[in-house]
């Protein structure tokens, strides 16, 4: 017994320890809930109320493109779509391998979803697969136990009803890529498109509209309780663009298959009616993501369909230049109209010797027997005399080789070449430089939108700027009034002289485009032909008498360009055509001015500005 | 005494048993079972099912239970201790092999229709088994290391098993509770000291073996924000709610938390978070402290009781059941990792309700046996 008194003694003591050390430990629990409860009280109810408000955007509908008369060229189209819920699924990858048994992925879709599943919170659903067929979604609905987490609800994708007619001015959208979401997490909503190029990036935030919020209470699994409130979104503007859908039709329908391109301006006031581009491509396939095989086809095909010609492709500008080059000698004082030069075939500069276009010559030509013609030597000349500097001014002054202020992102500025460049890059600039500036060749470099605005600045002697947008959210912009631009400042009388030589250029006999005369009386255009050199022609190909360049592999053809403005004498439309290879201007591209400047003329003044309303009936019906 | 069937107990008669048993201490457990069903109705939303009415069932089902076993002598408890410490091993390697592992690994078997967790009866055996162990002990046999061997392998064995399940929580508040019967049989300090010096080294080992899931909550648990819509969350979520009760609560059925969802496991693992969003700080306080006197009037048992079984089992419950107390609410609050630990009486469950109602049950027993003579036979020679 005695030892049951010690051990339970010892026990008593220990169990009294126990105890004590059971209510200091729960002492400090309490102390702990004081601090969390009462001391931190108050941040963690403001913690708890956000917890139980759950703020969601919505996506406002993304603002259409229409033409100038209305019609729609960039829109939004209902899609079905199923999109993947991450919270409302314990396996996301069973669910997308059951999905994919009912409609295939690819893996770089599958790769998408993943990646946007892992940057995206829970809740918000991403886009497993859009423009879902009625067959699929029927089928989706079907297996609905076997995918969890997947609904398929209405969402709208881009549409262009042109599709690739004006895939390079309205550009395409694309879905946001991740540094677009870190800027502006409203593109994390299921179906955003974030336009990527031409008028769809140039306009993009008033395109997009702002997003819409919505103040739910949620539980923790994110299903809504109830609406708190709510702030709608603002729809995205509409874009009223200076493009005529039928003319653009026009336009491609005339450049055919060649690799070439058209850009048509009202020259009084620079709006850009038709910008045709060919080869082009379909922007829809942009929306949902593009596969891998069509990037490699596209960056591997020659023809470069994913180049907007029009505005970033550059060119030697050939013969179209020497009205520039005249009216640098004219406005300098230089040059006066009834200057002559004989031309004999050739000019010789030092020991160099420069070939006319026409093997036995010209003759002795004044300035507009120069243009009508398109002598070279007679330019070859008027180069020297003027020098390079007083050109390279004069053509920026008709926006070649400058960043005109257009509102297509991506248009290339091309280039005039200057004696301070040349000395810039460790050269001297040699006389024979200058001659074949003369005759546009050399280092110059100039897109056919400059070409069509060095056309227009030519017709009006004003600063015309071309542009695309005339209507934004339905308000007139500036730019639409021909009283908008400035005067270039340059004399009737020389603007008179090279006018008058493009006339002599299409409607005199002898001139170089005889083929670009207006079939239709009433009106009469002034032009100009351009044939650039691609490759340099050897003196043995030319003096073996035979030389025919139609005859040289497609690559190493001249380009052919036309520049024109009409009516003569009361200048609308300004156009440039531009033919890749097409050897020569007035064979190849004066023709194509020739027809297109007819449908434009034959549009205006009535059909351009209000378009009666059987035409658009008709022309939707045929959509 | 020494041969017969002493379970019939010809002290007292069992008409003088029923009046002996602490009706006080049921009056506690009834008010924990009472403060549970408020809690349980709020957990579904303001109503009784599904989880109030089956809680407060299975509440009436243990307290029966509860006085059968109180009835039961001391003595008989104290031969069946180590035949029902082998069953509860049998079960915890069989439910290894075929048992159902339910949400968090908590593995569990079914046995006519009843669910059990094989580890929560473990503990209530073990207690058993080392009380009968040490009450053969001689305060001299005590201090020789050899006599210690064998109940030390009877807690390692099945913390092992528990380990192995997995279930880190049990299997940590299994270890401390055989350390905490150690203690009280009166083991000397130095011998913890001993046993206690390669933990740290053992925890290494033991966490290089643990699951990821494991290894997350303790991982979390020292650093809950870095993951706060995944492992982090449930911690995060709980002080939220516990927090945004403040001193007095948002009021019954009032939670926004615990009803919007965002507190998960509200009616079990989470239940006191559930009470300190709707009543507060004091709500909390008072909870803790009726949770508090259960333990203390459970260590009151022990001291009152005259044999050192008895002592030792009543002891062992109540420090069992404190160190539920002490690990849930602890956990809730972020102080120690979350580990599936429910709280008894109050938390929805049917097997935690069973195996806590037969614990009460054994302390009870020993309460109403409490001066019975119970020597020490076989200490003897």
């Amino acid at each position: 017994m005695r030892r049951d008194i010690r051990r339970s003694g010892v026990f008593t003591r220990r169990a009294l320890l126990m105890m004590g050390g059971q209510v200091a430990l729960l002492g400090g629990l309490a102390a702990r809930l004081y601090q969390v409860q009462v001391v931190d009280g108050t941040r963690y109810a403001t913690l708890a109320e956000e917890n139980r408000v759950s703020t969601r955007l919505i996506a406002p509908p993304r603002g259409r493109m229409l033409d100038r008369f209305g019609i729609v060229v960039a829109g939004n189209r209902l899609n079905w779509r199923a999109l993947l819920v991450a919270e409302q699924t314990s396996d996301t990858t069973t669910t997308l391998d059951n999905f994919s048994r009912i409609v295939p992925l690819a893996d770089y879709e599958r790769a998408r979803i993943e990646r946007e599943l892992h940057r995206h919170r829970s809740f918000i659903p991403t886009v497993v697969r859009e423009f879902l067929s009625w067959e699929e979604m029927a089928a989706i609905e079907v297996s609905a136990p076997d995918l969890p987490g997947i609904l398929v609800d209405v969402g709208t994708s881009r549409i262009y009803p042109f599709g690739d007619q004006l895939a390079h001015v309205a550009g395409y959208v694309a879905p946001p890529t991740e540094a677009d979401v870190a800027d502006d997490p409203a593109l994390a909503l299921p179906g955003i498109r974030v336009g990527r190029t031409g008028l769809e990036k140039q306009h993009d935030l008033d395109l997009r509209g702002s997003a819409g919020a919505v103040q739910l209470e949620v539980n923790a699994l994110g299903r809504v309780i109830r609406e708190l409130d709510r702030q709608e979104g603002v729809a995205g503007e509409d874009v009223g663009l200076t493009i005529d859908v039928a003319l653009q039709q026009t336009v491609l329908g005339r450049l055919g298959d060649e690799c070439a391109s058209c850009v048509v301006l009202d020259c009084r006031n620079g709006e850009v009616l038709a910008m045709g581009t060919n080869p082009s491509f379909d922007p829809a396939l942009f929306n949902a993501g593009v596969a891998q095989a069509q990037w490699t086809e596209w960056a591997q095909d020659k023809r470069t369909p994913l180049l907007n010609r029009a505005a970033a492709g550059v060119y030697a500008p050939g013969s179209t230049f020497k009205m520039a080059v005249a009216m640098a000698g004219l406005e300098s004082g230089i040059v006066s109209p009834g200057d002559t030069v004989h031309c004999p075939g050739y000019f010789d500069l030092g020991n160099a010797r420069f070939h006319c276009w026409r093997q036995g010559g010209h003759g002795t030509l004044d300035l507009r027997g120069g243009l009508k013609n398109s002598c070279d030597v007679y330019f070859y000349e008027t180069a020297r005399r003027v020098g390079i500097d007083r050109i390279a001014a004069m053509a920026h002054r008709f926006g070649l080789g400058t960043e005109l202020a257009i509102d297509l992102p991506g248009a290339r500025s091309g280039f005039i070449p200057t004696r301070e460049w040349r000395i810039s890059q460790g050269h001297a600039w040699n006389a024979g430089d200058t001659v074949v500036s003369g005759i546009g060749q050399g280092y110059i470099q100039v897109t056919p939108l400059q070409l069509a605005t060095y056309a227009a600045r030519v017709a009006t002697g004003r600063e015309v700027q071309p542009h695309l947008t005339r209507k934004l959210g339905g308000v007139l912009q500036s730019g639409s009034q021909a009283a908008d631009w400035p005067s270039l400042n340059l004399s009737d009388r020389s603007l008179h002289v090279v006018r008058e030589g493009m006339w002599a250029v299409v409607n005199e006999p002898g001139g170089t485009a005889p083929s670009a005369k207006l079939t239709d009386q009433r009106w009469q255009m002034a032009g100009k032909t351009g044939s650039s050199q691609v490759r340099r022609v050897s003196r043995e190909q030319r003096e073996g008498g035979h030389f025919d360049s139609s005859k040289l592999p497609w690559e190493f053809r001249p380009h052919a360009l036309f520049v024109a403005y009409a009516p003569y004498d009361d200048p609308h439309y300004a156009l440039s055509v531009v033919v890749e290879h097409g050897n020569a201007g007035a064979a190849a591209a004066a023709p194509i001015a020739r027809d297109i400047m007819t449908a434009a003329l034959q549009r205006d003044p009535a059909g351009r500005d209000a378009l009666p309303g059987a035409q658009v009936a008709e022309r939707e019906a045929t959509r | 005494m020494r041969e017969g069937r002493i379970w019939r107990d010809t002290s007292l008669g069992i008409g003088a048993k029923v009046w002996q048993v602490n009706w006080l201490y049921v009056v506690l457990l009834c008010a924990l079972a009472g403060v549970g069903y408020a809690a349980l109705y709020s957990a579904a939303g303001g109503a009784a099912e599904p989880y109030a009415s089956r809680h407060v069932l299975r509440f009436a089902t243990g307290l029966v239970l509860m006085i059968g076993i109180a009835l039961v002598d001391i003595r008989f408890i104290a031969r069946l201790a180590w035949p029902s410490y082998c069953v509860a091993l049998v079960l915890l390697v069989l439910v290894m092999r075929y048992g159902i592992v339910g949400k968090g690994a908590q593995r569990w078997i079914e046995l006519g229709g009843l669910q059990i967790q094989p580890s929560e009866l473990m503990k209530i055996t073990l207690v058993l088994a080392l009380a009968s162990w040490f009450h053969r002990a001689s305060w001299e046999r005590i201090g020789n290391p050899l006599f210690l061997i064998p109940p030390l392998v009877a807690v390692l064995v099945p913390v092992g098993l528990i380990v192995k399940e997995p279930n880190l929580g049990t299997a940590v508040i299994t270890a401390t509770l055989g350390a905490a019967m150690f203690f009280a049989a009166g083991v000397r300090w130095w011998k913890f000291l001993l046993v206690a010096l390669p933990v740290p080294f053992a925890a290494q080992i033991v966490y290089g073996h643990l699951h990821d899931y494991q290894r997350a909550r303790i991982d979390t648990f020292l650093q809950p924000e870095s993951d706060p819509l995944g492992a982090g969350y449930n911690i995060i979520q709980s002080k939220i709610a516990l927090g945004s009760g403040g001193m007095w609560g948002k009021g019954f059925l009032q939670g926004t938390q615990g009803h919007l969802d965002f507190l998960p496991e509200r009616q079990t693992d989470f239940i006191f978070t559930m009470i300190g969003e709707e009543f507060g700080f004091v709500g909390c306080v008072a909870v803790m402290a009726l949770l508090g006197l259960i333990v203390l009037g459970g260590m009151a048992i022990a001291l009152r009781c005259r044999h050192q079984f008895g002592r030792l089992v009543a002891f062992g419950i109540a420090s069992n059941f404190f160190l539920y107390v002490f690990a849930n609410i602890a956990m809730v609050m972020g102080v120690i990792p979350v580990g599936g630990v429910p709280l008894p009486l109050l938390s929805h469950g049917g097997s935690a309700m069973i195996t806590a109602m037969i614990g009460f049950g054994l302390l009870m027993s020993v309460y109403v046996h409490r001066d019975v003579e119970f020597s020490e036979v076989r200490d003897a020679g």
